[in-house]
Formats: structure tokens, C-alpha cells, sequence
């Protein structure tokens, strides 16, 4: 339709506010009048906060110094309030000269993470050797004891390193026992099914407080004389048990949503129970449910914080320690941006990449 | 019937090809188990607990709690039994629920309101306080809100953002009416109100059924709720008693003062579960086809009644599953408080369970009462989810 029809007068131009960015400001911004109204009132906040924030974030900040002096003398942010005590807030008790072995260890789970995000890795022969080592790996530089390394006991552990190894162990202990308690909840076995919906539902009623408490306080009443679990295991065991039940309910919806046909054909094939479920039921669910257990993945980093309840020394614990220094309480805003700002970028990471991994598994699929 | 009969052809049996046999040796095993485990701990306690003097059961009651409450809503003092000091744990867990549902709902809703505004400017603003405040942990934020309230200046040199309204370490203190009698009648007038404006809208709803007339519904029932009240206040004398409060040396003088610990756990609930409840508004009206609003308004329908008629009662019926599991969350969530040592039911029993070591006993109340909250919170959203769903 290049020549367009023979008689067409030449096209005009539409008139100038109809078109780029007049239009674009007419259609966002001063639509109508209490269009124009909000759009003048938030930018009047904005032009009131967002200068002010940062004359104080970077004009006038303190970047460097061991003196809060200088500090308090200046008007902006006192950042070297991180300078001066990023190794307590990241490490907690960690023995100082130490600090090398959570820092390689840290890396090397952030690499594994990376690499598992990559979905050309999401085969069975790459991923399980990479976490079977990362883990060990981890647990050797962390907890030393061998090959020459110096042994720390998990009550020194703090900082980054903990809140990575609360949020790893929970989630992969959450996920097999998501399945498994999903399973039985839709067993056909009376007695299974109630001891699973049971759980399930008694712990998804309670706060993760009073779990943790029964994991710290409680759990060591029930080991018969002279026995004793180390505390980081108990509550992690506490973190799995919790976040398995929520699991379990998104799995739930998962299985709900393969058609029968799925469990007949597989039934007529001569396939067990576990062999159908181990491999035409559970891949497909499980699929379905990622960007469902990707929020909780994001609850269990946000609320791997609670362990601090039980006197664990992860990362905001280490950071609230660290800023009770009376010569630098005065800057707590700075220090709790800090590691306000690491959770959020991993939060903030983990929902882009569900989001992706969402719009990757819509791909081909027409239900 | 196929499968019956197929099961008849299959050998019936003893050995564990047998579907049945299988069936029964699984739950008997699973049964024996859990038996076996619940035994084994709790002779286990028995003997620990023994070992260590605690006389188990709930006898710890009815004894001297000998610790003082910060905040309560009844009479309380150290000399008071534990139950009553639970009691009061109980009331303030509830109480910082309740205010925190209600404003949490109240920003959730204008969040996802802006969040779909037509106003670009308005809309990246509202997403970037959702982002920032749902991707943050809770108990960061509390900690963070919580010092900053320990932080503020001593009531001599507090923050006057407002008249006789003040920030200062000692909490958030600001003016209360005077008690006076005709607040009684305000109270009476806005029962009656409230029910008259039930039965007015009734009556409306019958007469609209009947003849297809509408009466106005909002301006009698606005009268209603707020004109009696108003009228009682007039008749009473109008009585504009404030006690406003006054700086001492030390504290504040009239007036009412909410704790650091509260207005922290408020303003860290609020601004988090609020951020979460934006969203499911925002699913909740995206949700709704713009065809239904295009339809309402090819009826005839103006924009308001096509809000109110059309578009609400479809997003409702989406938005109030995920807001029942917000709420819950939110009681839940209000237990971090043990952490900034706000007295609410987890707070005052750990510090029970701490002075008479019977911890399994303060667990299975603190699991008792969340599950009862939890329960009754469900019970009273799948009612109202019922109420405004479709009606067959």
C-alpha cells in the first residue's frame, strides 16, 4: 500500500501535542485536571525528598574515616561507619584472621548460583555434582577442622555466611519435604493423608517465632540424657520442617493441575505408583509451580533474619551488634541501609529471575 | 466396575503385591511410627523435666508472675497471677493486629489504586515503594523503626511536627478529647446510625427489586453514620475538651503515649504488609477486563455506578482470597515484636516460660492461640468471601 488510493491528498502532520513527547505528557501526565493535580503533587514531593537525600546519601557523606568526630561535624551520611565495621557486620564473631574463609566460601556458593541459574545447566549430571561439592566445600572452609584448617565451631559462625547456609539448607530441605508432604496429602490412604494435612496445617497457622523457640528451647527436652544437637542444626532442621509445609501447598496446586489423563496413561503403561509419580507427574507439576515457590524461596531469604530470635548471629543480628558501639549509634541509618541493601538485591534478584524463568516455561505451552 | 472387577482377578493373597496388604502395612507402619516417636519424647521430657524439678502441667497458672507489663489493657501489675499476665500479652497481640489491618488496608488499597493510575508519575512512585518495602525483610525493617523511635530526642527537646503532637523516646504522645457524658450519647447515636442505615439500605435494595427505582443510598446513609452522632455531640453541649499533653522534665504530662516498641511494630507491619496487599489490588482491578468496564458504560451506566456495580464486586472476588492469607500473615508477623520486647502474647509467655522452665507447656499456648486467631480469621473471610460471591 505504498501509493495509497490515487485521489489521496498528501497526508498532513497531526498537530504537534498529538505527537512524541507532548503526547507523552499528555496522555501520562495531564490527562484531566486531577490528572495534572497528582501529577504537580507528586513531583513537588519528589522535588522536596529526593534532592535532600541525596545532598545527604553523597554531597555531604563521610566516605572514610575511623573518627565518628568527623562524622558528627559533617551533615551528611556517615558511611565509614561500614568502612569501619563491614568486617563485623558481614562476619559476625568469625575469628578475624579467619575472615579469608568466609569470604572464599561466599563466593564460591554465589558462583554455584549463578551457574544453576543458567538454564543450560539444569541437567542432573551438572547440577548435583556442583552442589555435592559447593556444599562440601563450603562446609570445610567454613568449619576448618581438616586439611590444615583451623576448627570454628557453628556458635562463631555470623554474618553473610550464616544467613547463606540458613537459607540454603532450608530450602533444600523444604523442597524434598514439600513433596513429599504434597504426596501425602493427596494420598488415598486415610491415615497418611491425615497425618499430612495435620502438619501442614498446624505449622502454616503459627508464626515461624514459635517454631524456632520449639527448635531452641523446647526440642532439647525431648533428647534423652547426654544427648545434644548442635543449636544451628535444630533450627535449621525448625526452618526446613516450617517453609516443607508451605511448599507443600504450592506443590499441591501443581499436582492438582495435571489432568487425570496424565495419571491413567500412566496407570495403562504398567507404570507403579512411584514410577508415574517420579516421572510423569512430579516433572510436570513441578514446573507449573516455580514462579509459585520462587515467593517462597524469597520469604525464606527475608525471613532467615528470625533466627536472630533464637540468639544465631546472621547478618542483621551482627549488624545490630555492630552499630551498638555508643561511638557510632548515632549513624544506624547508614549501617542498616547497608545491609538493608544486601537483602534487597537478593530479593529484588531472585523476583526478576522468576519472572524470567516464568515467561521461559509459558514458552510452547497452550494451557 | 471395571476397576472392581479387575480387582477381583488379581490374587488375593497375603504378600505385598496386593494392593490392599500394601495399603494396610503402610499406614500401620506409619501409625507405629508416630506413636513410637510421640512415646519416646515424651518419656524422654518426663524424665529431663523430673530431672530438673519442673513440675509439668498447667498449675504455673494460678501463680505469682512477679514481672511488670509495659502496656496493658487491663488492671496488671507484678503481683498479678500468669494467667492474667498472658491475658494481657494476648490483648496487646490483638490490639496491634487489629490497628494494623485496618491501616495496612487502608494503604494497601490506595498503593493499588495509584499502582494502576493513569498517571505515570504517580504509578513508578507507588511501584518503587512496593519494591523497596516487600524485597526488605520485616524484622530489618522493625529493628530499623525501632531504633530510630529510641533515637529521637528526650521528651525535653521532642519533635513538635504538629501542635501538641510529639515524637520523642518516649514514644509517639498526642491529644485525646476529655471524657465528657455526651461522648456516651455519641457512641449510642452512631449504634443507632449505623443500624438504621443497615435497614434503610434494606429497604432501598427492596424497593429498587420491586419497582426498578433507586432511592439514594449515600447521602441518607452518610446522614446516618455521621449526622446522628454530630446531632448527640450539638445536643450535649458541644464539649471540645482536649487534654493536651505538656512537657515535663522527664515524660510527658495528659494526652495518651504509644510506646517505641508499638509505633515501630506498626509502622514496620503497615508499610510491609501494605506494599504486599497493593499488589493483590492492583492484580485484583487488572484482573477485571477493561470489556466490563466498556460494557457498564454502554449501558448507561455512569462512572461511578460502573466502579461500584461492576468493577469492585468482580475485583473483590479476586482480591479477598489473597488478602485473607495477608492478614494472617500480618497476626502472625506481629509476633517479631518478642524482638524489640513489645509485650504481645509470644513476648510475655517466652518471658513465662524463662522464669518457670516449662517451656513445653508456654509452646503448645503460644501454637493454641495463633491457631485460634488463625481459625477465626479464616471462618470470618471465607463467610464474607461467600457472602460476595456469585450468587447461584
Amino acid at each position: 500500500m505504498t501509493g495509497g488510493l490515487p485521489m489521496a491528498a498528501p497526508a498532513q502532520r497531526p498537530p504537534l501535542d498529538r505527537v512524541g513527547a507532548l503526547r507523552w505528557l499528555r496522555v501520562n501526565l495531564f490527562s484531566g485536571p486531577l490528572n495534572t493535580l497528582l501529577t504537580l503533587v507528586t513531583f513537588g514531593a519528589i522535588a522536596l525528598v529526593v534532592p535532600a537525600v541525596l545532598r545527604w546519601a553523597v554531597v555531604d557523606a563521610v566516605w572514610r574515616s575511623a573518627d565518628p568526630a568527623v562524622c558528627r561535624a559533617a551533615a551528611g551520611a556517615c558511611w565509614a561507619v561500614v568502612a569501619e565495621k563491614h568486617r563485623l557486620m558481614l562476619f559476625g564473631l568469625y575469628p578475624h584472621a579467619e575472615h579469608w574463609r568466609p569470604v572464599a566460601a561466599t563466593v564460591l556458593y554465589v558462583a554455584a548460583v549463578a551457574l544453576t541459574c543458567w538454564p543450560g545447566s539444569w541437567r542432573r549430571i551438572v547440577l548435583v555434582p556442583l552442589w555435592t561439592v559447593t556444599v562440601a566445600v563450603f562446609l570445610v572452609l567454613m568449619l576448618g577442622g581438616a586439611l590444615g584448617l583451623s576448627l570454628v565451631e557453628t556458635r562463631e559462625w555470623g554474618g553473610l555466611p550464616l544467613t547463606v547456609v540458613v537459607f540454603t539448607a532450608t530450602v533444600m530441605m523444604a523442597l524434598p519435604l514439600g513433596i513429599i508432604l504434597a504426596l501425602g496429602r493427596r494420598s488415598r490412604l486415610p491415615l497418611i493423608r491425615t497425618a499430612a494435612i495435620g502438619l501442614i496445617e498446624i505449622v502454616r497457622g503459627v508464626p515461624l517465632v514459635t517454631v524456632l523457640f520449639c527448635a531452641a528451647v523446647v526440642f532439647p527436652l525431648f533428647l534423652p540424657p547426654g544427648w545434644d544437637v548442635d543449636k544451628l542444626v535444630r533450627v535449621l532442621v525448625a526452618m526446613g520442617i516450617f517453609y516443607g509445609c508451605y511448599f507443600a501447598e504450592v506443590i499441591r496446586g501443581g499436582l492438582q493441575a495435571i489432568p487425570k489423563g496424565q495419571h491413567e496413561a500412566a496407570a495403562s503403561l504398567g507404570l507403579s505408583y512411584w514410577q508415574s509419580t517420579r516421572k510423569i507427574v512430579l516433572p510436570q507439576a513441578l514446573r507449573v509451580v516455580i514462579p509459585g515457590l520462587m515467593n517462597h524461596v524469597i520469604s525464606v531469604f527475608k525471613n532467615s533474619t528470625l533466627v536472630i530470635v533464637v540468639g544465631l548471629f546472621d547478618m542483621l543480628y551482627a549488624t545490630t551488634a555492630a552499630i551498638a558501639d555508643p561511638l557510632w549509634i548515632a549513624f544506624y541509618t547508614e549501617g542498616y541501609l547497608f545491609v538493608g541493601a544486601i537483602y534487597f538485591l537478593g530479593c529484588w534478584a531472585m523476583s526478576r529471575y522468576s519472572q524470567f524463568i516464568e515467561r521461559r516455561l509459558a514458552r510452547g505451552r497452550s494451557y | 466396575m471395571v476397576e472392581a472387577e479387575a480387582r477381583r482377578l488379581v490374587p488375593r493373597a497375603l504378600s505385598l503385591d496386593n494392593e490392599t496388604v500394601r495399603a494396610v502395612v503402610l499406614q500401620v507402619a506409619t501409625a507405629a511410627a508416630i506413636v513410637a516417636a510421640l512415646y519416646l519424647l515424651g518419656t524422654n521430657a518426663a524424665h529431663n523435666m523430673a530431672r530438673q524439678g519442673i513440675v509439668s502441667g498447667f498449675g504455673f497458672l494460678s501463680q505469682e508472675a512477679g514481672y511488670d507489663v509495659g502496656e496493658s489493657w487491663i488492671a496488671h501489675s507484678a503481683r498479678s497471677t500468669y494467667a492474667r499476665t498472658l491475658v494481657v500479652g494476648l490483648l496487646n497481640t490483638l490490639y496491634v493486629s487489629a490497628v494494623a489491618i485496618v491501616l495496612a488496608t487502608v494503604l494497601g488499597v490506595l498503593v493499588g489504586i495509584a499502582r494502576v493510575s493513569p498517571n505515570w508519575l504517580l504509578r513508578k512512585v507507588s511501584a518503587g515503594y512496593v519494591e523497596i518495602f516487600r524485597n526488605t525483610p520485616l524484622l530489618l525493617q522493625i529493628v530499623f523503626w525501632y531504633t530510630v523511635m529510641r533515637q529521637l530526642p528526650p521528651p525535653r527537646r521532642a519533635l513538635q511536627p504538629i501542635e501538641g503532637v510529639f515524637l520523642s523516646n518516649r514514644g509517639f504522645t498526642h491529644p485525646v478529647p476529655t471524657w465528657d457524658p455526651a461522648h456516651g450519647w455519641m457512641l449510642a447515636a452512631a449504634a443507632i446510625g449505623i443500624g438504621a442505615a443497615i435497614a434503610y439500605r434494606r429497604a432501598a435494595r427492596r424497593h429498587h427489586e420491586r419497582t426498578g427505582r433507586r432511592w439514594p443510598v449515600l447521602w441518607p446513609t452518610a446522614a446516618l453514620v455521621v449526622g446522628l452522632p454530630a446531632l448527640a455531640w450539638l445536643a450535649g453541649g458541644s464539649p471540645i475538651g482536649l487534654d493536651v499533653p505538656r512537657m515535663r522534665a522527664f515524660n510527658f504530662q495528659g494526652g495518651t503515649t504509644h510506646s517505641p516498641e508499638l509505633v515501630a511494630l506498626l509502622i514496620a507491619l503497615v508499610a510491609y504488609i501494605g506494599a504486599f496487599i497493593g499488589e493483590i489490588v492492583r492484580f485484583g482491578i487488572q484482573a477485571v477486563g477493561s470489556g466490563q468496564r466498556e460494557a457498564a458504560r454502554a449501558l448507561g451506566l455512569r462512572d461511578g455506578h460502573a466502579l461500584r456495580l461492576v468493577v469492585l464486586p468482580q475485583a473483590l472476588r479476586i482480591i479477598v482470597p489473597p488478602l485473607t492469607s495477608q492478614y494472617l500473615n500480618l497476626v502472625k508477623d506481629s509476633s517479631l515484636a518478642v524482638w524489640i520486647g513489645y509485650p504481645d502474647f509470644v513476648s510475655v509467655t517466652n518471658t513465662a516460660i524463662n522464669q518457670t522452665g516449662q517451656a513445653v507447656e508456654g509452646i503448645f499456648l503460644m501454637m493454641l492461640v495463633y491457631l485460634s486467631i488463625s481459625l477465626s480469621i479464616s471462618l470470618f473471610m471465607n463467610w464474607y468471601n461467600r457472602r460476595i460471591g456469585y450468587r447461584r
